[in-house]
């Protein structure tokens, strides 16, 4: 299979995982290896002077050898937005930054003004942004315009393991924007969902709570890598187009004629 | 003077952000800074004065979705 193609950077795996919200270190480690995942996002918190909880954190991720995508999780403006990714840049080495600019709280729904506003600070800055969005046209059609070379819609909000809210929109912004990854982002909280994401011509999947929550989440890891797979394959395969009339599979041609 | 680190009010000795940070215990490998809402980058924490009331963010890496 093709690889995945994000900013110049080739991946085999087609999953993106959170690190958050696992029963142990030793867990997220394993799912992350289970799963084969490449990437795994990140966050940055508070820390008082006397923990070294964050050194610590930091040396189990780079000892998974992975590309790091840090995020922008819980900013409520694009000044919020621009000045943790510049922190971001600054102690993870890298000018990835997975944008959220959340505009309520209640919802987390994005707020896509904002995250326009951010992503193109962001861009003029060397930053390569992956921004966290909705289905909506027009505002893939500004984030591109800023210098955006990724999407990451929604499937649903964040933590609602709902899976794909909106097929039609998704595959909306498939069609409309061919050529462009596509990683659905939040939402997702079954491999059928994520099977589907990428069945609909989605390029990757992001996901953390399904598999962090998970009784066993290095199973589920696992689950999930080869729902990713299969719904990959199955798009590329070129699937049935669904129909109203039914039709047998076994031709009728030369069938025996064995009525009374 | 007074200033707020992280959301909590602490009063310090000294006025530059390096010697406000080493003043608070931080001497973690990694960690970023930010005053009053804007990125101070490293190199400039030594020469960056802190004024009465300064609000002080110092984060460090953390597991995220």
């Amino acid at each position: 299979m093709t690889m995945l193609e994000l900013y110049g950077q080739s991946f085999n795996s087609r999953m993106l995982l959170g690190t958050a919200r696992y029963p142990s270190p030793s867990k997220l480690a394993k799912a992350v290896q289970a799963s084969k995942t490449e990437i795994v996002t990140v966050s940055l918190r508070r820390e008082a002077g006397s923990s070294y909880a964050g050194e610590k954190f930091w040396d189990l991720i780079k000892s998974l050898n992975i590309t790091i995508l840090p995020n922008t999780a819980g900013c409520y403006s694009a000044r919020e937005a621009v000045t943790t990714a510049q922190m971001a840049r600054e102690i993870f080495q890298t000018d990835w930054i997975k944008l959220e600019v959340i505009g309520d709280s209640e919802s987390l729904h994005p707020d896509t003004a904002g995250l326009v506003e951010a992503a193109r600070i962001l861009s003029a800055d060397g930053f390569k942004v992956f921004p966290y969005t909705t289905e909506d046209l027009v505002v893939a059609g500004k984030l591109m315009d800023t210098g955006c070379e990724v999407l990451m819609p929604w499937g649903a909000p964040i933590g609602t393991a709902r899976g794909l809210n909106n097929e039609y929109g998704l595959r909306t912004l498939r069609s409309r924007f061919e050529t462009i990854p596509i990683i659905i982002d939040a939402g997702i909280g079954l491999p059928s969902h994520a099977a589907r994401a990428m069945e609909l011509g989605s390029d990757a999947v992001l996901l953390n709570t399904a598999v962090a929550r998970a009784e066993n989440p290095v199973t589920m890891a696992e689950a999930f890598a080869e729902g990713i797979r299969a719904g990959r394959k199955a798009y590329l395969s070129g699937p049935m187009q669904p129909s109203d009339m039914p039709q047998t599979s076994t031709s009728l041609i030369d069938k025996a004629d064995l009525r009374e | 003077m007074r200033i707020i680190i992280n959301g909590k009010t602490r009063k310090v000795s000294n006025q530059l952000l390096s010697e406000i940070l080493i003043e608070c215990g931080y001497q973690q490998t990694h960690f970023a800074t930010a005053l009053n809402g804007a990125f101070i980058h490293k190199h400039l924490r030594e020469s960056t004065r802190v004024m009465p009331g300064d609000r002080i963010e110092v984060v460090t890496p953390n597991a995220g979705g």
